[in-house]
C-alpha cells in the first residue's frame, strides 16, 4: 500500500499537471477534470480542492460538475473497469444474457467494486459501436459481438 | 440466409383483390420460378400501396417503379422485362400523374437507382482522414474559396435556404433559416458550435464523419461562420469519441499551417478560430443549452427557453448549433448549388440521410440513402431481410428523438414531413429492426432505464417520471401490473411531454405511449392474463391462463 504521503504527492502533482496543460480558466473545468481522472482513475477530495484553488472557483461548483458527468468518478474504482453498455440495440442483440454472465462472473452488481480491489463493474450509455452488439469496455479494450462463452477468457486477460 | 437483388410487393387492398390481385401475385411467382429467379427476388403482398384507377399496383425495388393497373396477362411480359433483362417495362408503368396519397413520393424518384447515394460521407473510407492535402486533392475546401471570393454572407445563407436542408440532429429544424437568425441577431461577438455529442443509443454516424473526414466539418463551419458573422466556434465531441477528437484536434492544426483558420482566411477580410471541446459523458449534452452549458465549465443542464441561442448563447452571445451530419452537407450545397441538392430525396426533405441499421437482420451497418425511402425497402435490401426469417414486429428509431414504429407504418416514405404526419418521428437515423421474439414491455424498460440514467435532474417531470415509468413497467413485466396501470403510463408519457423543461423529458414519454397505441393487446396480455407473449419476461406473478 502506498503511504498517506504517497498519495498526496501523486494528487498534487496530477492536478500540477493538468492545471499546466489547460489554461487556468473556469471554461476549462471539464477538460481539467478529466485528465487528473484519467491519471489518477478517480477524482480524489483532495484533488478537486486543489483544482477549485488553482482555477479559483468555489469547491461547491467542482464538486458538483465532478458528480454530473459519467465518465468521472469521486469513488475509487477497481483496477480494472468494465462498462457495459445496456441500450436497446444492444440489448435486442442479446445484451441481457451478457450482463447477466458478467453480473456472475465479477459476482457484482451494477455500480459496485469487490472487496479485492480488482474489478468495478459499471454500466453506461450507448458507445456507438452498435453494429457489433452486445459490447463492453474493458479499462480501455472494446469487445463486441459478445457470447456468453466468451466471457471467462476476455476477463482471463486481466490480472 | 437470403440476399434478394429485388423486392416485389402487390396491392392487396379490397379493390385490388377483387379486380385480381392474388392471380397476379400467384403468377409472378410461377413466372419467377420459371426463371430461376426464386433465390434473387422477394416477393409480397402490402395493403395500402394502391390508388383506386391503377389497381392492381405492383411495385418492383430498388428501382421503385410502379406498375399498373396490371392484368394476369401483363405480368409474363412484366417479369421477362424488369426482372430478368433487368429494363423497366415501361409500357405498363402508371402515369406518373397518377401516383398520388401514399404512393406519391414515388414520383420523385427520378432514374432508376435510389440505391446508396453518398454526400456527407462521399469522401470517408476514400482519403487519408489525417491528410489535409489528400483532403483538398479531393474538392476540399473549394467551397470555401468560392464563398470568400465571389459570395457575400446573405448569398451563403440564400443558398442553404434554397436547398431546402433540414437540421440532421433529429428535430429537422430548417437550417438555412436558422444561419438567417443568427445572422440578424445583434451582438459584437457571435460563436458557431458543431453539436458532436452523438449520444442517441444505435446511432454513429457522426462520429464516422469524424474520424473519415474531419475537413469537412472544418470546412462546413468555416462557411457558416462566414455567412453569420463569427468569428470563433467549437466543436462538442462527446468524451467517449477519442479517436474523433484527435484527427479533430490535428485536422485543425493542419489548417491553420496552411492559413485555413486563422486571421484572414484566404487573403479575405474574414478571420476565424476553432477549438475542439471534449464532453465527459452525459446524454443530455446533445440538447443545445445544456451542450452551452457544459462548453462554459458547468454541469450539462438545460437552459430555459426563449432566450434561444439563436439570439442569447454561449456567455450570452448569438450562437449557431448545427449537428454534425448537418454541416457536412454545406460545402456539397455550395460547390454544386441549391438545385442539385434538391434533385435527392423528397420535396419537403430534400438531400440525403444517414441510417445505422440494428437489431434481428442479417446486415447491421450504416447506410447514406436518399430521404424517402422507405423501411420496407431498408430491411429487404440494404439489410438483406430479417434473420433466421423471423417476421418484422416493430423498428425503434434513435434513443429519445424517435419513435417506435409499427410493420403498418413500414411503406411510410421515411422523412421528416411523412413521418409527423403519421405521428412518429425518425429520430438521429438509428433503426432498431426488432423480430416477433422482442418483447414490447422489454423494450420500453431498457427505454426507460436509459432516460431514468440520463435525466439531469433539474426539473421534477422528468427526474420523478422516468422513474415511476420505469417501476409501473417492471411491475407489468413481473406479472403484478392491473388494469390501472395503463392509465398511469398514459398519464406519465403526456405530464412528461407538456411539462418537461428540456427534449430529453419531452420525448422520453413517447415510448410508453407508442407501446400502448401499437401494441395494447401484448401490454394487456401482460396485465391481464399475465403472460408475456414473447416469453422473455419473467413473470412471477400468478398467471391467470392456467390458475382460472
Amino acid at each position: 500500500m502506498a503511504s498517506r504521503t504517497e498519495i498526496t504527492v501523486r494528487v498534487t502533482d496530477a492536478v500540477k499537471d493538468a492545471l499546466e496543460t489547460y489554461e487556468k480558466k473556469e471554461e476549462e473545468l471539464i477538460p481539467i477534470l478529466s485528465k487528473v481522472n484519467r491519471d489518477l482513475g478517480f477524482l480524489p477530495q483532495e484533488a478537486l480542492e486543489l483544482i477549485s484553488e488553482g482555477l479559483k472557483v468555489p469547491k461547491s461548483r467542482v464538486k458538483s460538475v465532478a458528480s454530473f458527468y459519467h465518465m468521472l468518478s469521486t469513488k475509487p474504482l477497481g483496477r480494472h473497469v468494465i462498462r457495459f453498455c445496456e441500450n436497446a440495440p444492444c440489448h435486442i442483440a442479446g445484451g441481457g444474457e451478457i450482463w447477466s454472465a458478467l453480473k456472475e462472473a465479477t459476482n457484482l452488481q451494477a455500480g459496485e467494486t469487490s472487496p479485492d480491489g480488482k474489478w468495478s463493474l459499471i454500466t453506461t450509455s450507448c458507445l456507438g459501436l452498435c453494429a457489433v452488439g452486445p459490447v463492453m469496455v474493458v479499462d480501455g479494450d472494446v469487445y463486441g459481438n459478445l457470447t456468453v462463452d466468451k466471457i471467462p477468457e476476455i476477463l482471463g486477460r486481466y490480472e | 440466409m437470403k440476399y434478394y437483388r429485388s423486392m416485389v410487393l402487390v396491392s392487396n387492398d379490397p379493390q385490388s383483390m377483387v379486380q385480381g390481385a392474388q392471380e397476379i401475385f400467384d403468377c409472378i411467382k410461377a413466372e419467377v420460378k420459371k426463371h430461376n429467379l426464386e433465390d434473387e427476388i422477394s416477393i409480397a403482398m402490402a395493403s395500402d400501396i394502391s390508388r383506386m384507377d391503377i389497381s392492381p399496383v405492383v411495385i418492383v425495388y430498388p428501382e421503385a417503379v410502379v406498375y399498373g393497373p396490371v392484368k394476369a396477362e401483363d405480368v409474363p411480359f412484366l417479369v421477362e422485362e424488369h426482372l430478368y433483362k433487368g429494363r423497366i417495362a415501361t409500357r405498363l408503368q402508371a402515369p406518373k400523374k397518377a401516383l398520388s396519397g401514399p404512393i406519391a413520393w414515388l414520383s420523385t424518384r427520378e432514374g432508376s437507382l435510389p440505391a446508396e447515394q453518398r454526400i456527407v460521407l462521399e469522401r470517408a473510407g476514400i482519403i487519408d482522414p489525417e491528410s489535409i492535402d489528400d483532403y483538398i486533392i479531393h474538392e476540399g475546401y473549394r467551397a470555401l474559396g468560392k464563398v470568400l471570393s465571389d459570395m457575400k454572407p446573405e448569398d451563403v445563407i440564400a443558398t442553404i435556404k434554397e436547398s431546402g436542408l433540414r437540421g440532421r440532429g433529429g428535430a429537422g429544424f430548417p437550417t438555412g433559416m436558422k444561419w438567417g437568425f443568427v445572422a440578424v441577431a445583434k451582438g459584437d461577438k457571435k460563436y458557431v458550435v458543431c453539436n458532436a455529442d452523438e449520444s442517441e443509443p444505435g446511432t454513429f454516424k457522426d462520429r464516422l464523419i469524424l474520424e473519415g473526414d474531419p475537413h469537412s466539418i472544418i470546412e462546413a463551419l468555416i462557411i457558416a461562420s462566414y455567412a453569420v458573422g463569427a468569428d470563433e466556434g467549437y466543436i462538442y465531441v462527446r468524451g467517449e469519441y477519442e479517436l474523433a477528437q484527435t484527427r479533430l484536434k490535428a485536422a485543425i492544426q493542419q489548417a491553420k499551417e496552411y492559413g485555413i483558420l486563422g486571421k484572414n482566411i484566404f487573403g479575405s477580410d474574414h478571420s476565424f478560430e476553432l477549438h475542439v471541446h471534449a464532453g465527459a459523458g452525459a446524454y443530455i449534452c446533445g440538447e443545445e443549452t445544456a451542450l452551452l452549458e457544459s462548453i462554459e465549465g458547468k454541469r450539462g443542464e438545460p437552459r430555459s427557453r426563449p432566450p434561444y441561442p439563436t439570439t442569447e448563447g454561449l456567455w450570452g452571445k448569438p450562437t449557431l448549433i448545427n449537428n454534425v451530419e448537418t454541416l457536412a452537407n454545406i460545402p456539397a450545397i455550395i460547390r454544386h448549388g441549391a438545385n442539385w441538392f434538391k434533385s435527392f430525396g423528397t420535396p419537403s426533405s430534400p438531400g440525403t440521410k444517414v441510417y445505422t441499421i440494428l437489431g434481428n437482420v442479417n446486415k447491421t451497418g450504416l447506410i447514406e440513402v436518399p430521404m424517402g425511402i422507405t423501411l420496407r425497402e431498408v430491411i429487404s435490401i440494404y439489410a438483406k431481410g430479417m434473420k433466421n426469417g423471423i417476421s418484422f414486429k416493430l423498428a425503434q428509431t434513435g434513443g429519445s428523438s424517435g419513435s417506435i414504429i409499427p410493420a403498418s407504418l413500414q411503406d411510410t416514405p421515411m422523412d421528416y414531413d411523412s413521418y409527423a404526419k403519421a405521428g412518429v418521428s425518425l429520430g438521429s437515423g438509428a433503426l432498431l429492426i426488432c423480430n416477433e421474439e422482442v418483447c414490447v414491455v422489454d423494450l420500453a424498460k431498457v427505454l426507460m432505464k436509459f432516460f431514468k440514467f440520463e435525466s439531469c435532474g433539474k426539473c421534477n417531470p422528468c427526474r420523478i417520471g422516468n422513474i415511476r415509468a420505469l417501476q409501473t413497467l417492471d411491475r407489468i413485466s413481473e406479472g403484478l401490473g392491473t388494469e390501472a396501470d395503463i392509465e398511469t403510463l398514459q398519464m406519465i408519457s403526456k405530464n412528461l411531454y407538456e411539462m418537461s423543461n428540456c427534449g430529453l423529458g419531452q420525448t422520453s414519454g413517447a415510448p410508453l405511449r407508442d407501446i400502448i397505441d401499437h401494441f395494447r393487446a401484448e401490454v394487456d396480455a401482460h396485465i391481464k392474463l399475465k403472460v408475456c407473449p414473447a416469453g422473455i419476461c419473467a413473470m412471477s406473478g400468478q398467471s391467470n391462463l392456467y390458475n382460472n
